[in-house]
């Protein structure tokens, strides 16, 4: 190996434990925008490197003009549309710009399988191999993370599912196995290698299909996994250690955040891919349903409740964050606080489109992150708790989670009932994507306020100031 | 060939077994820039379709190159700047008329 060459290889490693420190930093809001930067400048000289080692022609590559004006062309397309929808992406969107990186960065990781195999004919039974899981794996993360993408957009939303979708899918992933076989035995023959990615493509499809919005968590937890894992495998094939490395970080993060989804549900992942609840999340009911007697509030009286509390917890839902009500929502926390009251959020797992989702929401709108409160952290502080406010929450507040024998048994629950008493925004009594009526109305400590959140938090926020000046 | 294949599965268990290690003390606070801050990670595919490019030839290969550089470009680039954008939005609480925060401004922040 000569000196150039070892100096690359060195920049790689410096590379991958950027990467590797980059996450660690993340282990606090306070140094984790400076480890986002670390995992960055590990990326610049990572691609410097490598631009630099076939620039000057290592391992028979040979740059000619034509080469690099495609390859510009592509990186230059590319990470322009990358900076546009970066810097304008709404943050109610985050969930659908992961998906469409999750989309793009496994579809690479399966050209580069598919190129290499065009190129070299003949892999061997473990390039074969890696090729092979490469182009599958990849293969159903672009397709299912642009599925999702549309769904998360609002497109498709709906779990679609027709008679014979499961066997259809059994068939495809047997055909897929069956080529994939092939090629590895050596098949030689790039339409095999082509009809593998084909069928891995329509198996992402009909994945996704399926799954309705809540479960989306765990889908795009799962496919954040995929595309690690078709990365690493890329990195086999072309015998790279960094795509190795950075692959398998991304794998083990996107392993990590789809157990931590799933277990917040109590659902197994599994039981996810093979289609959920079989409804979507807020379907329309009449108002007053059934169940017991249920109290609601004025909001002069709602407000003076939690003017004269010591200690208030909100319980923020997706609900609040398709209402666009978190301004409001951090506006009362601050009139609340200025009276003398200790604010702070609960926010379940689960909270929002995908991990950690309802946080970066709320940090959008001003909430510092030491408020924000995670359930285990927080379910001890209910009993302490004056006034639980929940706006757009639901089934992860139900009480019948600890009981057996219902839609939500066994979910990880926030102890809102703990609270001494407890105000809930809701426009009706329509029940959650569980499908089941929340035990938490009936509470004889629960008042609702029937109003929209937005519209709610407002004039809360008003009644609010009357009492506080 | 065999043998780099092996080299290659030892890098890569023992990565994963890193990224377990590390990744598992994330707050649940930081799991959307996390995951999304992992994509641009996953965005070193742009080193593989570099490497690629200098071996690609034929009309398919250059088309499969220009796709290919364009998706590692858009991952790599839109990830880091949207994390980056989302990151900066936490912040910790202002010094407030409240006496309940100790923090003092510009102070070292003790973490969490």
């Amino acid at each position: 190996m000569s000196h150039w060459e070892t100096g690359i290889r060195f920049a790689s490693l410096f590379g991958a434990v950027c990467f590797v420190i980059g996450l660690h930093l993340m282990n606090s809001p306070a140094s984790a925008r400076r480890g986002n930067q670390v995992s960055a400048f590990g990326m610049v000289v990572a691609v410097a490197a490598i631009l630099l080692s076939v620039g000057h022609g290592d391992s028979g590559a040979v740059m000619d003009a034509k080469r690099w004006i495609v390859l510009l062309a592509g990186v230059s397309v590319g990470a322009a549309y990358g900076l546009y929808t970066a810097r304008t992406v709404q943050m109610t969107s985050m969930p659908q710009l992961v998906s469409l990186f999750n989309a793009v960065g496994g579809g690479a990781a399966a050209l580069i399988a598919i190129a290499e195999y065009d190129i070299h004919t003949h892999p061997s039974g473990g390039t074969a191999t890696a090729t092979v899981l490469d182009v599958v794996i990849g293969g159903i993360t672009f397709t299912g993370s642009l599925l999702a993408a549309l769904k998360l957009q609002g497109h498709l939303s709906q779990p679609v599912s027709f008679p014979g979708s499961r066997v259809a899918s059994g068939l495809l992933a047997a055909t897929a196995v069956g080529g994939a076989g092939w090629v590895i035995a050596g098949a030689d023959r790039k339409l095999v290698l082509l009809g593998v990615v084909i069928l891995a493509m329509a198996l992402g499809v009909l994945t996704v299909l399926p799954i309705g919005g809540a479960d989306m968590p765990v889908v795009i937890s799962l496919l954040n996994a995929f595309t690690g894992t078709a990365v690493a495998m890329a990195g086999f094939v072309l015998s790279n250690a960094t795509l190795t490395i950075a692959g398998a970080l991304v794998g083990a993060s996107g392993s990590i955040l789809t157990k931590l989804m799933a277990d917040a549900m109590n659902r197994s992942v599994l039981n996810i891919v093979a289609g959920g609840f079989g409804t979507g999340d807020g379907v329309a009911a009449v108002a007053g349903g059934p169940g017991g007697p249920v109290k609601s509030i004025a909001v002069d009286d709602a407000a003076l409740q939690l003017a004269y509390a010591s200690k208030v917890i909100i319980v923020p839902g997706y609900g609040l964050a398709a209402a666009q009500a978190q301004h409001e929502c951090r506006e009362l926390a601050e009139v609340l606080e200025s009276h003398g009251v200790d604010v702070s959020y609960a926010i379940h797992p689960v909270a929002g489109r995908m991990p950690g989702h309802m946080n970066v929401l709320l940090a959008e709108a001003n909430v510092p992150y030491d408020q924000l409160k995670e359930m285990e952290e927080v379910n001890s502080e209910f009993d302490r708790t004056d006034v639980a406010l929940v706006v757009g929450a639901n089934d992860v507040t139900n009480p019948a989670a600890r009981r057996p024998g219902n839609a939500v048994s066994g979910m990880p629950i926030l102890d809102v009932d703990h609270a001494k008493s407890i105000i809930v925004i809701k426009r009706s009594m329509a029940s959650g994507y569980a499908g089941i009526d929340n035990e938490l109305y009936t509470d004889p400590k629960t008042s609702m306020f029937f109003a929209d959140a937005k519209k709610g938090l407002a004039s809360l926020v008003a009644a609010a100031k009357t009492l506080v000046a | 060939m065999t043998g780099s294949f092996v080299g290659d599965m030892t890098i890569f268990v023992l990565a994963l077994l890193v990224g377990f290690e590390v990744i598992s003390k994330v707050p649940a606070t930081l799991h959307t820039p996390l995951m999304s801050g992992a994509n641009s990670i996953h965005g070193v595919v742009l080193v593989g379709v570099v490497i690629l490019s200098g071996e690609t030839h034929g009309v398919l290969g250059y088309v499969l190159l220009f796709i290919a550089g364009a998706f590692a470009a858009a991952n790599v680039v839109g990830g880091y700047v949207v994390t980056d954008r989302m990151l900066q939005m936490f912040k910790r609480r202002p010094v407030v008329a409240r006496a309940d925060d100790r923090g003092a401004p510009g102070g070292k922040d003790p973490a969490r």
